[in-house]
């Protein structure tokens, strides 16, 4: 039979690499039919409720729990010695601490866990909350981590003071750790025998992830057959599974772990919360299950915070600009318990990305970790492992840089670029950059805005401002950033010592469509769609046809989850490698049905065909269902397969970044009047998706950068409770992003592809902040901290004698 | 963020709604459309065991426009403000500062009614009630009464408004003066960093009366005599409106919050004064 259809059409059909394919999952959550851990009910379910500390620092005296036992409803008041007999009111932290399930003695944040009350419903739950009296002693509070460090209070009772943490040792009782790379002594020596140096100190505010579901978990004991099933807001459900397994001693195939939909994680959904570990024991304590969701103030009060570093830098060039070293030290809150979910080697994460895009000789990062009477956390927020920071801390360095050599931004960023040629590039603190064309990236973006139009446009609006004519200033932001995702090597990055790999299994049905599992969990990154379009380039069967399911630990496989845009680099490139197995078995089967050698038939977009002879081919589906009605020798039946793939090195996505931004200085109103985002993640798997997780990523760096944070008064109260001060934006805030894409494919994955979901937060950041402080470098501002809401642009102007 | 149990009335008439008042007293509160008072119920901020609903109380919507005056019944929504075409051409100032106030979702539900009786200073709607010199009406078992709304306000959630009385309607005359309602917030959905109602007329090329008034910048609305009287009989140039802007921030008292501290509020709440005029002056 003669094939009418065209090699085009085929390729078209399979919706596969490159392919602007509509999000699969859209059709369920645009009509309100996703399923939440709080849609799931169970017939029995009891609903759990914390009472939490109004205290920052506090001894606790006592917890009397009558009135709320008397209450009818109430099944059960947990404190943490109803959990010590089970060595579970304490928890291991990933980053190598321990945190309080319930408070033990003593509370160390406002919003600190300290009651957990079971009920009947929600409300009575609340109710019960109310009528838990703790008697509180109060304790001089820290909420500065530089007095922290000269305090006698002594914040974690728990810890020997003398005795080394973690990482090494500490240097004080409120210390955490001290994390060094790349060589001070050199780097200070080629800084003091510089022609410039610039020096700068920044704030990187405490911000919070702030997804929009909150965390929850529904745990339910099976008592008859042993068996437990925790659904909750996982991002990494496998590692949950075996942290289960080890705090409770039940045997890890006797836990099913199920993340179901999750509304957003931004890596607050990472770690372990007390919420989830109470949940747990309250459904093995009454044998019926037990619902914990937690409420708007309590995710941004006590889950997961990000940031809060204070970062001192010194960078030194030559009379022409060339960078010759960087000095960075780093003074990190981590609030009361060490939570930070990074890599176990990595304390501070990547943040020895910071020598960023550039050609840097010589370079030294040292990181002091301190406690604090703030909530714990220092998670990701929509970026690999601390990398934002590392990005804005280079990217204001350079800007400082240029303002001492009174020279433009944009040249000494291009005078520096690691060049092409470069590549693989071995950083001074230690990372081989796989691959990159920074030049040409850059040379794109600035042409595309017309830098030198603007910049004419800028000086011409400073005149116009020093004559009287106008009180509106223009910024123009750049920002240059190479992230590194996709950890990891399972040789140098794991969790709780579970290497990070990532897995993916495919069965081919007879009919020629497939189920594939991953062991990553999608939060709102599109895996279904996205995953689907890889084993549809790979496998020749048309995405559509390919289901996509991940989260649940009893039929996925395992894996270290979804953060850190690890998922394409890991969990992408194990299902291109299970494509590759199946189609290897197909080729196989499709020589047998064609009666040739195996050498003899080769693949071509859905189908194999003989060698020199196209008009002879099986296709995937005649394949497919060969592998189970034929008895083919020397082969199985079926057509399946499982991939665990360990990368041999991370992926390093770059961009290029220029936001143009109008700022009134006598209220301190920004206008973003252009911002337009270069983006190279490699192979770009499905275009709309990339340009959705732009927006995305670009939108939440709007919001850090232009007044999201976490705040605290000096008596450790959160005064950001709420998203009525708690900034996150809405349509109306965002402007109209312009992207764009060079392809730099990665040489070592399967399929070239980079990551993408968090590239534009972190390269946005410092963009939307260096738009703000380019405004005011003609006026002669060197530096100023986020978040630049309107008082703080207010007060830099004021600063300047802008209202004089 | 879970409310209290509570009692839920919902009465078809306005002497059923009295009749609960006064049978709970300070147990029971009315509702309007509860975007002040389910978000402090919800925090347990307010107790309300006796939630007395007033939506089946046809009495209490509609605008009427008749001899120059307007009534607007208190459970009128702010969605209905901006889209009522008759009342834009009464009094264009009120579209005006409604779409400023939170955002759509939160204008199909709150109300005029529960905006000025709330006693929030955030509240946009008090001061420019203020600014219009409109009346309240009051209606408690003793009867009705008439209460400027410039005599309302006596502090942060405190009004003129007996526990047991219920704001029927709201009475104003209709505008024939140039009109701005200037507000500076941080995002959509924020109240006031500072907000400003002004309301300018022209007599030649000269001011002949004015009125300007301001939110949250003190624990009340403030309406400034002396910012209008720094106005009346000049060009409105820029010594008058330095002048009156320099009186009205003499008669206001901000304090510090997340949107900043008292300096930086005195110097935008001038700026957006002296916009509100300029641009009140410019329609007038
Ligand atoms: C996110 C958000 C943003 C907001 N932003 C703004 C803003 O920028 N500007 C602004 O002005 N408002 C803002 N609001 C408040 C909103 O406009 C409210 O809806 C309004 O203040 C109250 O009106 P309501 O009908 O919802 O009253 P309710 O919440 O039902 O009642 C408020 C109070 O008034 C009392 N009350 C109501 N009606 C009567 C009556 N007829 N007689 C006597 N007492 C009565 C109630 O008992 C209660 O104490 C915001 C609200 C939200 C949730």
């Amino acid at each position: 039979m003669k094939d009418e259809v065209t090699r085009e059409e085929r390729v078209t059909k399979l919706k596969g690499l490159g392919c602007s394919r509509k999000r699969v999952e859209d059709a369920r959550f645009t009509q309100g039919k996703g399923n939440y851990v709080d849609d799931i009910n169970l017939p029995g379910m009891l609903t759990g409720d914390f009472v939490r500390s109004p205290c920052a620092h506090a001894r606790v005296k006592s917890i009397n729990t009558d009135a709320a036992m008397a209450l009818e409803g109430v099944v059960a008041v947990l404190t943490a010695k109803d959990l010590e007999p089970l060595g579970l009111h304490w928890m291991p932290t990933l980053a190598g601490d321990k945190q309080m399930v319930l408070a033990d003695g003593k509370v160390l944040f406002q919003g600190q866990e300290v009651a957990f009350v079971v009920a009947t419903d929600r409300y009575i739950a609340s109710d019960a909350v109310e009528l838990v009296e703790v008697e509180y002693e109060e304790l001089p509070v820290i909420v500065d981590p530089f007095k922290s460090m000269q305090s006698d209070v002594v914040l974690r009772e728990d810890l020997d003071p003398k005795a080394p943490g973690a990482h090494g040792p500490r240097k004080h009782h409120n210390h955490i750790f001290t994390w060094e790379v790349g060589d001070e002594a050199g780097t200070n020596a080629v800084i003091d025998d510089a022609d410039i140096v610039a020096e700068e100190s920044m704030y990187y505010h405490r911000t919070h992830p702030c997804p929009l579901e909150p965390c929850g978990s529904v745990a339910s004991m099976d008592k008859v057959n042993g068996k437990l099933t925790l659904w909750g807001t996982f991002q990494a459900p496998h590692v949950v599974r075996t942290v289960a397994s080890l705090l409770s001693g039940i045997e890890e195939h006797n836990i099913r772990v199920v993340s179901p939909d999750i509304g957003g994680g931004f890596g607050n959904k990472v770690g372990v919360y007390p919420g989830y570990v109470c949940s747990i024991v309250a459904s093995i304590v009454t044998g019926v299950p037990v619902k914990w969701v937690e409420d708007r103030m309590e995710n941004l009060m006590s889950t997961a915070f990000a940031r809060d570093y204070w970062m001192k830098g010194k960078i030194s060039a030559t009379k022409e600009g060339k960078i010759t070293g960087l000095h960075c030290h780093v003074t990190a809150d981590h609030g009361a318990f060490d939570a930070c979910a990074d890599p176990t080697k990595f304390p501070a994460g990547f943040m020895n990305i910071c020598t960023g895009s550039y050609d840097i000789p010589i370079a030294y990062l040292g990181v002091d970790g301190v406690y604090t009477n703030k909530a714990p956390g220092g998670v990701s927020y929509r970026c690999s492992f601390r990398v934002t920071e590392a990005v804005y801390f280079i990217e204001r360095m350079i800007e400082v840089l240029a303002i001492e050599m009174n020279m433009d931004a944009a040249e000494l960023r291009r005078i520096n670029f690691i060049k092409k040629e470069q590549f693989p590039y071995h950083s001074a603190l230690g990372w081989e950059y796989d691959s990159g064309d920074y030049h040409t990236a850059w040379d794109k973006a600035l042409k595309a805005v017309d830098y030198d139009g603007l910049r004419k446009k800028q000086a011409e609006r400073v005149e116009a401002f020093k004559r009287g004519e106008t009180r509106s200033i223009m910024g123009i932001g750049l920002s240059f950033f190479t992230e590194i995702v996709g950890a990891g090597p399972v040789k140098n990055c794991d969790i709780l010592g579970m290497g990070m790999f990532d897995s993916c299994e495919i069965r081919i049905h007879p009919t020629g469509s497939a189920v594939a599992r991953l062991g990553t969990i999608s939060q709102g990154q599109g895996h279904a769609t996205t995953f689907a379009q890889i084993l549809a380039s790979e496998i020749g069967i048309s995405a559509d046809s390919i289901t996509i399911e991940e989260g649940d630990t009893d039929t996925a496989p395992y894996g270290l989850g979804t953060y850190g845009s690890r998922s394409t680099p890991v969990a992408g490139a194990a299902a291109a490698m299970v494509g590759r197995k199946i189609r290897a078995k197909a080729q196989m089967i499709a020589a047998y049905l064609l009666e040739v050698h195996d050498d003899d038939v080769e693949f071509d977009v859905d189908r194999f065909v003989v060698k020199g002879a196209p008009e002879r081919f099986k296709t995937m589906g005649e394949i497919a269902y060969a592998a189970y009605n034929q008895a083919i020798p020397g082969l199985e039946p079926g057509l399946e397969a499982v991939s665990y793939y360990d990368p041999p090195n991370m992926t390093y996505p770059f961009g290029a970044y220029v936001c143009v931004m109008d700022i009134d200085v006598d209220t301190g109103v920004p206008t973003i009047n252009r911002f337009y985002a270069l983006d190279d993640c490699g192979t770009r798997i499905n275009p709309m998706v990339i340009e959705g997780q732009i927006h995305g990523g670009l939108t939440e760096a709007l919001a850090v950068a232009l007044g999201q944070e976490i705040a605290y008064d000096d008596m450790g109260n959160c005064k950001t409770g709420t998203l009525m001060d708690f900034f996150l934006p809405t349509a109306w805030e965002v402007p109209n992003y312009e992207t764009d894409f060079t392809v730099t494919p990665s040489p070592h994955h399967p399929i070239g592809a980079k990551g993408v979901g968090e590239s534009p937060h972190v390269g946005g950041v410092p963009c939307f902040s260096n738009a703000v402080q380019d405004a005011f470098r003609p006026f002669g501002n060197r530096h100023t901290n986020m978040p630049h809401d309107h008082w703080r642009i207010w007060k830099a102007a004021n600063d300047l004698g802008m209202h004089d | 963020m879970i409310p209290a149990a509570f009692e839920y009335h919902r009465p078809s008439d306005i002497e059923g709604a009295l009749s609960v008042l006064a049978e709970h007293g300070d147990e029971a509160r009315v509702l309007a459309g509860g975007h002040s008072l389910i978000p402090m119920m919800k925090l347990r901020m307010a107790d309300v065991p006796h939630l007395i609903d007033l939506q089946d109380i046809a009495d209490l919507k509609g605008i009427t426009i008749a001899d120059g005056i307007i009534t607007i019944g208190a459970m009128t929504t702010q969605h209905e403000l901006i889209n009522h075409e008759a009342l834009f051409a009464a009094a264009p100032i009120i579209r005006e500062a409604a779409l400023q106030i939170a955002d759509p979702q939160v204008r199909y539900m709150g109300t005029i009614g529960g905006n000025v009786a709330n006693g929030d200073p955030g509240n946009d709607m008090p001061g420019l009630m203020q600014c219009l010199d409109a009346q309240f009406i009051l209606v408690g078992v003793d009867g009705t009464r008439k209460v400027p709304a410039r005599d309302f306000y006596e502090s942060a959630y405190m009004t003129n408004r007996d526990d047991e009385e219920i704001l029927t309607h709201i009475t104003f005359a209709s505008i024939d003066a140039g009109y701005a309602y200037e507000k500076q917030k941080r995002k959509i959905g924020d109240y006031a960093t500072a907000a400003c109602a002004a309301l300018v007329t022209k007599d030649g090329d000269k001011v002949a009366t004015a009125s300007i008034a301001m939110t949250n910048l003190s624990d009340v609305p403030v309406l400034s005599e002396a910012a209008a009287a720094a106005l009346i009989g000049t060009t409105c140039d820029t010594a008058a409106v330095k002048a009156a802007v320099a009186a009205a921030l003499e008669d206001i008292d901000p304090t510090e919050d997340n949107r900043g501290p008292v300096a930086f509020k005195m110097h935008v709440a001038g700026i957006i004064i002296s916009r509100a005029i300029a641009r009140a002056w410019s329609r007038a």
